[in-house]
This record gives C-alpha cells, sequence and structure tokens, in this order.
C-alpha cells in the first residue's frame, strides 16, 4: 500500500505542477489546491501508516500509554488544511477581482496590462 | 571605562547628535566635543600603560563558532590613530557647530559625523579581521553620505556615488582578502596572523589574498588609479573634507597597511608593490596639485601626494622610512585638518574658494593668516615647523632605502618641491597677491572657527620644537610596525649635512617655481589638458554605464515576467537538487518495511483521485473542473479516514465543501473557459510536471518513518492526558501544545477573510475612473 500512496503523491505533484504551469489563472489556483493536497498527503506518509488506530489515549490508561498513529503530523496537516483553505478562497476571490480590473484570465496579459 | 564602551559611547552620541543639534543650536558643536575630547583624554592617559607593552585587548564573543570574535586592542599604532580621530574629532565638531549654521539639516549632518568618528575609532581598534571590515564599510558608508550632503546638487550626488562605489568595490575585495588570508587559522583575530605569518605566506592563496587586500587599501586612501575619488569628494561640506578626507578615513588605508607589514615586509610582492603605486601617487598628487585653481582641490591633491608618500614609507621599510611614515602620519594630520578648515573659513568669509578671485586677505583678516601661514610652513617642511622633521625623515629614509633609492629620491624631490611650490602659491595668492573687490568687506572668522585650526597649529609647532614628546607615544606604534627595530631619535636640527643641503634645495626649487609661477601653472595645464587627460572620473561613469547595461540584457533574459517559466525554472531547479541529496544520503530505497496489508478501499481513494484529476485537466468547463477538485479531496480524505487521521478527515470533508462552494460563486462571474495553450507546451509541461511527481514520489518513499523509530509523538501521547487532560491527542497539540500555532492560524484566516472582503467591496471608485 505505501507504494501506491507514494505513487498517489508523485501524481498529485505532478496534476500540481501541470496546473500551475497553465497560463488560465482558475488552473493556477487550482494547481494551488492539489500542491497542498500534495503536501498534506506526503506530511501524513511520512508519518507511518498506521490504520484503525486513531491518536487517541483512554484516560483510565493514561499512563501506559499505548503507541497510536502519529499525532503530530496530523496536527501539523490540520494547521496546513485550515490556511490552505484561507488561501484557496482569498485567491478565488482575486481571481474574481482579477478579471473585473483586467478583464482577461490569461496570465500572460498580465505584463500588458502592467503598461496601461 | 575601556574600549568598547567608548565606541559605544561615540555610537550613542550620533544617535543623540541630531537632538543636541536641535535643542541647542548655537553651542551644539562646543557641547558634542565634550565626548570625543573626554576620551582623547582617556585615550592620552593610556600611554604609559602602552609604552611599557602592555596593550590594552578585549574581546567578547560574536561569531565564536565561526572564528570572529568583538576583539579590541589598543596598541601603539592603534592610539595613535584613536588619539588623532578623538582629538581632531572634538575639534572638527566645534568648527563643524559653526560652520554649518548656515546650511539646512544640520542635526542629521551631526549624526553622521560622530557616526563616522565611532566607526572609525572601531576600525583602529578592532582585533578581529571581520569586525575591522565592518567598521571599515561603516566609515564608507558615513563617507558617502557626508560626500553628499547637498543632495540637491548632481555634483556632490555624483561625487558621493563615485566614492561609494570604488570604496565599497575596494571594501568587497578586502574582505575576500581578510577571508583568504584568515582561511589557515580558522579564525579572524589578528595575533593569529601576526604571530604566525608563515601560515598565510605558504598558503596557495598567499599572492590572490595580498592583491585583494592591496586593493582594499588602496581604493580607501586614494591611492593611484583610484586616487580620482578624493578630489571629488571635496563636494562635502569642509568640516568632512577636514576630518574624514584627509585627517582620518583616507588613512585607515595606510593603517591597515602598517598593521599587515609585519606580516608582509619579507615579501617582494608586498614591497616592491607599496613602493610602485606609493612613488607614482606621490608624484601624481604633487603634479595635479600644481595647477588647480580650487583651495579645496589643491588641499585635496596635496593629501593624494601624501597618501602616496606614506604608503611608500611603509613599504621602504627600513628605521628611518617607517620613522618618517609615523611622523609625517602626524604633520599631515595637523596641517592639511588645519588647511580644510582654513579654506572653509575662506570660502564662509569671501563667499569663494578660487584662488584667482582672492587676495590680500591678510589686511581682513590677521588671525587667520597668521595660522595658515603656520600650516603651510609646516606642509613646505620649514623649520621650526614638526613638518621640517617629517621631511628631513623622508630624505634620510630615501636617502638610505634599499633599492631604487636615487630615483625615489629625485620623485620624492620633485613632489616636496610641487608641494613647497603649491604652499606659498596658496600663501601668497590668497593673503597678499592681487587686491580684490569682495562684495561685502570679509573678516576675521568667528572664535569657533579659528580654535580647531589654531589648536592643531600651535600643537605642529610645539612638536617642531620639542619633536621628543611625541617620540614615547611613536615607539609603541613603531613596534607594532616594525617590531625588532628601534624608532629614530627626533630633532629639528641635524647638523649641516646632505639631508639640510636636500630641505634647502626643495624650498629653493619651489621659490624658482613661485618666481615663474604664472608661466609654470600655464604649462602645467597645458599638459594636463594634453598630454594627462585620463578624466578617470568620466571613464569609471561610462564603465559604470556600459555595466548597468549589460545587467539590464541579463535582467531581461531572466526576468522575463512570464509566471509559468519562472514556475518551471523553480520545479525543474528543485526537482534537480532533491534528486541529488536524496542520491548523496542512500541511493537504495528499503522496501521491506513497505508492506502494510492490502486495503481495497485506498485503492478505491486511488481510483478517486486518479479520475478527478484527469476530470480537472481535460475538463471543457470551469465548474466540472472544481467539482472534480472537490472530488479528488473527498479521495485523499478518505485515506486519511483509512490511516487513523480522525480528525483530518472531519476537517478536510468542511474545507472542501466550502472551497468549491466559494469557487463555484467565482467562476460564475468568469468568461467562458479558453484553450490558452497548444499541444507543443502541453508536452512540455507535461514532461516537467511527470519529472518533479517522480521526484517527490521518490522522496516519499524515502522519507516516510519506519515503525518502531523515536517520535516526538511519544512525548505528547505520554502527556496528552497527564498534563493537558485532552484525549484526542491531535486536539491538544492544537489547542495546548502549539496552541501559538493555532493562534497564528486563526489570524491568517481572520486576515485572508478581511482580504476577501476587502477585495468584493473595494471597486466602487475603480469602477468611475474607468
Amino acid at each position: 500500500m505505501n507504494i501506491l500512496i507514494a505513487l498517489l503523491i508523485g501524481f498529485l505533484y505532478a496534476v500540481s505542477v501541470y496546473l500551475l504551469l497553465r497560463r488560465s489563472i482558475v488552473k493556477l489556483v487550482i494547481g494551488i489546491l492539489f500542491l497542498s493536497y500534495a503536501t498534506n498527503l506526503m506530511l501524513f506518509f511520512a508519518g507511518g501508516l498506521t490504520e484503525t488506530s486513531p491518536a487517541f489515549v483512554v484516560a483510565s490508561e493514561a499512563q501506559n500509554v499505548v503507541m497510536t498513529s502519529d499525532s503530530l503530523p496530523q496536527a501539523l496537516i490540520l494547521t496546513a488544511l485550515v490556511i490552505g483553505f484561507g488561501v484557496a478562497a482569498f485567491s478565488m476571490v482575486l481571481i474574481y477581482r482579477f478579471y473585473k480590473e483586467t478583464g482577461t484570465v490569461d496570465l500572460d496579459d498580465l505584463s500588458d496590462i502592467e503598461k496601461l | 571605562m575601556n574600549i568598547v564602551l567608548s565606541i559605544f559611547m561615540l555610537f550613542g552620541l550620533a544617535a543623540l547628535a541630531p537632538f543636541v543639534n536641535q535643542r541647542f543650536p548655537k553651542i551644539s558643536g562646543w557641547l558634542l566635543s565634550i565626548v570625543p575630547a573626554g576620551l582623547f583624554v582617556w585615550f592620552l592617559s593610556k600611554i604609559p600603560a602602552v609604552v611599557q607593552g602592555l596593550p590594552i585587548a578585549e574581546s567578547y564573543p560574536w561569531l565564536a563558532a565561526m572564528g570572529i570574535n568583538f576583539s579590541f586592542k589598543l596598541d601603539g599604532l592603534s592610539l595613535v590613530f584613536a588619539l588623532l580621530i578623538t582629538g581632531i574629532g572634538a575639534l572638527i565638531l566645534i568648527y563643524a557647530g559653526y560652520y554649518m549654521r548656515s546650511y539646512q539639516k544640520t542635526n542629521r549632518f551631526f549624526g553622521y559625523l560622530v557616526f563616522f568618528m565611532a566607526s572609525m575609532l572601531g576600525l583602529v581598534t578592532a582585533s578581529d579581521w571581520i569586525l575591522l571590515f565592518m567598521f571599515w564599510e561603516f566609515t564608507s558608508v558615513s563617507s558617502f553620505v557626508l560626500i553628499g550632503f547637498k543632495h540637491e546638487k548632481s555634483a556632490a550626488r555624483e561625487a558621493a556615488l563615485q566614492a561609494l562605489l570604488i570604496t565599497g568595490l575596494g571594501g568587497l575585495a578586502l574582505l575576500a582578502g581578510l577571508i583568504m588570508m584568515s582561511l589557515p587559522y580558522g579564525n579572524f583575530s589578528f595575533d593569529a596572523v601576526i604571530n604566525t605569518p608563515e601560515l598565510f605566506l605558504e598558503s596557495k592563496l598567499f599572492i590572490p589574498a595580498t592583491i585583494l587586500i592591496l586593493i582594499g587599501a588602496f581604493t580607501k586612501s586614494a591611492i593611484f588609479p583610484f586616487h580620482f575619488w578624493l578630489p571629488g569628494a571635496m563636494q562635502a561640506p569642509s568640516p568632512v573634507s577636514a576630518f574624514l578626507h584627509s585627517a582620518t578615513m583616507v588613512k585607515a588605508g595606510i593603517y591597515l597597511l602598517a598593521r599587515l607589514h609585519p606580516v608582509m615586509e619579507s615579501q617582494e610582492l608586498w614591497i616592491y608593490t607599496l613602493s610602485v603605486f606609493g612613488v607614482v601617487t606621490m608624484f601624481v598628487g604633487a603634479w595635479f596639485a600644481l595647477a588647480q585653481q580650487d583651495l579645496k582641490k589643491i588641499l585635496a591633491y596635496t593629501t593624494v601626494s601624501a597618501l602616496g608618500t606614506l604608503v611608500l614609507l611603509i613599504g621602504t621599510s627600513t628605521a628611518y622610512s617607517i620613522t618618517a611614515a609615523l611622523v609625517f602620519l602626524l604633520v599631515h594630520a595637523f596641517y592639511k585638518a588645519t588647511l580644510f578648515m582654513m579654506a572653509g573659513n575662506i570660502e564662509k568669509k569671501t563667499g569663494t574658494r578660487d584662488i584667482r578671485k582672492l587676495g590680500q586677505l591678510s589686511r581682513f583678516m590677521p588671525v587667520a593668516t597668521v595660522i595658515s601661514l603656520l600650516a603651510l610652513l609646516s606642509m613646505s617642511g620649514i623649520p621650526p615647523m614638526i613638518g621640517f622633521i617629517g621631511k628631513e625623515l623622508m630624505y634620510e629614509a630615501k636617502l638610505t632605502a634599499p633599492e631604487a633609492g636615487n630615483f625615489i629620491l629625485i620623485m620624492g624631490f620633485l613632489a616636496n618641491a610641487f608641494t613647497v611650490f603649491v604652499s606659498f602659491r596658496f600663501a601668497y595668492e590668497v593673503f597678499w597677491g592681487k587686491s580684490v573687490s569682495f562684495e561685502k568687506p570679509p573678516h576675521e572668522p568667528d572664535i569657533s572657527l579659528l580654535t580647531g585650526p589654531a589648536v592643531l597649529v600651535l600643537i605642529s609647532l610645539v612638536l617642531g620644537i620639542f619633536p621628543n614628546q611625541v617620540a614615547d607615544l611613536l615607539g609603541p606604534a613603531f613596534q607594532a610596525i616594525l617590531p625588532g627595530e628601534q624608532l629614530i631619535k627626533l630633532k629639528l636640527w641635524h647638523g649641516f649635512n646632505e639631508i639640510l643641503l636636500l630641505s634647502f634645495l626643495t624650498v629653493l626649487l619651489g621659490i624658482v617655481m613661485f618666481a615663474f609661477r604664472r608661466k609654470i601653472i600655464r604649462l602645467v595645464s597645458y599638459m594636463n589638458l594634453n598630454f594627462f587627460n585620463a578624466k578617470l572620473s568620466q571613464k569609471f561613469f561610462s564603465g559604470i554605464d556600459v555595466f548597468l547595461s549589460l545587467t539590464k540584457k541579463k535582467t531581461a533574459v531572466v526576468q522575463h515576467g512570464y509566471h509559468r517559466f519562472y514556475l518551471m525554472t523553480i520545479f525543474i531547479s528543485a526537482g534537480l537538487l532533491l534528486l541529488l541529496t536524496t542520491n548523496a544520503i542512500d541511493f537504495s530505497v528499503d522496501f521491506s518495511w513497505h508492506q502494510s496489508p492490502l486495503n481495497y478501499l485506498v485503492i478505491l481513494a486511488a481510483i478517486m483521485i486518479v479520475a478527478g484529476s484527469v476530470a480537472v485537466i481535460t475538463a471543457k468547463s470551469r465548474l466540472l473542473a472544481l467539482i472534480a477538485t472537490g472530488f479528488v479531496g473527498i479521495g485523499i480524505t478518505i485515506i486519511f479516514v483509512i490511516y487513523s487521521g480522525v480528525d483530518l478527515a472531519i476537517t478536510m470533508v468542511m474545507v472542501e465543501t466550502l472551497t468549491v462552494v466559494i469557487g463555484a460563486m467565482v467562476v460564475y462571474h468568469l468568461p467562458k473557459y479558453l484553450d490558452y495553450s497548444g499541444v507543443g507546451s502541453r508536452i512540455r509541461d507535461g514532461i516537467v510536471a511527470v519529472f518533479f511527481g517522480g521526484v517527490m514520489s521518490y522522496l516519499a518513499l524515502h522519507t516516510s518513518s519506519p515503525e518502531g523509530i523515536d517520535k516526538i509523538s511519544a512525548y505528547f501521547a505520554a502527556n496528552s492526558y497527564t498534563k493537558a487532560f485532552g484525549e484526542n491527542i491531535v486536539n491538544v497539540i492544537l489547542v495546548d501544545f502549539r496552541a501559538l500555532d493555532t493562534l497564528g492560524e486563526i489570524v491568517v484566516l481572520a486576515l485572508a477573510a478581511i482580504g476577501i472582503v476587502s477585495l468584493l467591496k473595494l471597486n466602487a471608485h475603480k469602477k468611475s475612473s474607468r
């Protein structure tokens, strides 16, 4: 399974890079979303894959902790997810605003717009 | 009280100076001079200790791991310079307090000037090469702002820029040279190099390091061919010319050469380079001083000549020459600072410093005349001024020079005669000569304007008569430059010998030249125009222009303005670098622990992700692309759920839903989805994407940690309930162990929300302007 997940991570990165290299600003933003998918998954994968063992301690057994799935990467990803959402929402609105101001969604037009 | 404190006191004073000047504009010069004057006295009190061979050393760790320390040492050489800096500095501040009144924005001027003073003091007391370099750059920067003080004038701006670029370039060369020099030692302390020079002298980098250090010293001290920035620097107000560009800053290069001399004295490269460049600069400076019409330019070129003389004397490396260098260092600082201040006074009182428009000033300002004349006597080397002793020693040094003595002697003789000529011309044309009608009759400069020059001239006179008063001070300095030899005894009267004859002939030639001054000036001007019209300054600027246009072309290639190609560059280079690093660590991937049991749900999720991604790439409508993105997100959520990331899954579902909803709202407003790229660029981007994805897969296999390894999470697991009373470890980490991170996250979200609102609302006025 690990190899499958590793390949999946690479696949997500590839999709992200491909989208980031497009001229359309919408695809650029979707590319950013994919970049955070890939990175989150990579971080998750780095903590090791543990099935059916969420990072919980039971109060009664607090003195005698059984090693569960790695909690630290999960906490980091959680933060990243929320911030990623902030970035996504902001960039979506930025696209809207960009289009309203410039009348185009083609990033290559940007250098011409500067000259106006 | 110690050295560091004295430097920091001056830096503190630099910060306070603007406020002092603001609050007490009438007496700010006197007030500000208290601190440097106090420090001068403190340094004086250190003479006995230094004479006894007990230098004061201080060291504080700075970047100790790299062998860089905040180290200071006050030995004989440093002490001479420290006394010059604080003593002349105090006098200059008194002078500037009055002189700068007619200027705008003088508050900052005093800040800059005192900042320079502090930097210069740091430079000469530092005993760590990096620390020295830091102060060295400080002085370059303060010189830049002070030359460009009258920044409304384009000439001042150009001169400031030129000085900065040349000394800055030299500074970089110096840094490289100092690092190369210190490499064999592993630290940057002076002592390492001075105590065991062999390590450096025998290292492969000896020649490049020496050349770079020499470039640094030569640019700073205006040695040919870098001398042209110094006459340009005369755009600065007179206190600056007197302090930075004659008495102290330009001597920094000399200081560095003197400091390194004990290390280098056995090296022919060092001796010959110093001698050759010294002689050339000495002569060139004196030659160009001959026909100048601007008082300050005359003084600037004689300063260039004096700096060349100092380099030559260090390069000659005999007991006579080093003694001469030290005496001349003092002599020159005294008379040149005086003359620059007097030139400023003359300009202030008459409105010009063009020698052709001046004359008969002795009638209007007798005291100023006497002071100037004494300083000019010292400059021409006429007894009883200390300048005479300086010149006698110089001749002695040149006569006893081990090599090429005759050539050096002739050049030195001519340069000295030229200096005598210039001094006489200065004295005669300004104070006597033709009568000139002034708009309003000039009068004696004010007491504040005369204090500094008078004190310095008195010192020159007293030391000329009782020269051994400085021998105590110069002895330890001599030891620092040429250990193993003794300082030559200083006397005003040497008896009738060939040196006295030389001195006499020098003055005689100067006077003869003076008698034919019109012809000489015409001849020199003619030759300057037709034969020596190098215009180094203009060449320098056209060189800069060429460099700028090259840079522009280069920038146009690298900074092309297409985001896609920037990103492509980043991804390709990041991929290659990652590949290189992981290869370096371990090329083989250990697959033994990658055997987690097969799980069909994961395969389903993978299919969802792949299908969604393909749909995103091929989608003909934006809405479809967005929904497919959400689909991929759900696929990842499934993987989180399977592998025990419950909190992640919950958050992910919410985030995905909201993202798709917001995205749908936005894309609704956008125009039809267009295909911008052709097949060629798709294939190219595809290759880049697959390459980068492959690297990341490979990296993922490398980084995923095997079971049983020590994890930081064990700490969280152990303390989650016992200390933070939470069963869900991930949540406890977020709200307890790493609560500040979460706070930051909330701030980011709030900022994003504010940004979104302003982006949506802020369109009213834009619309109307279109």
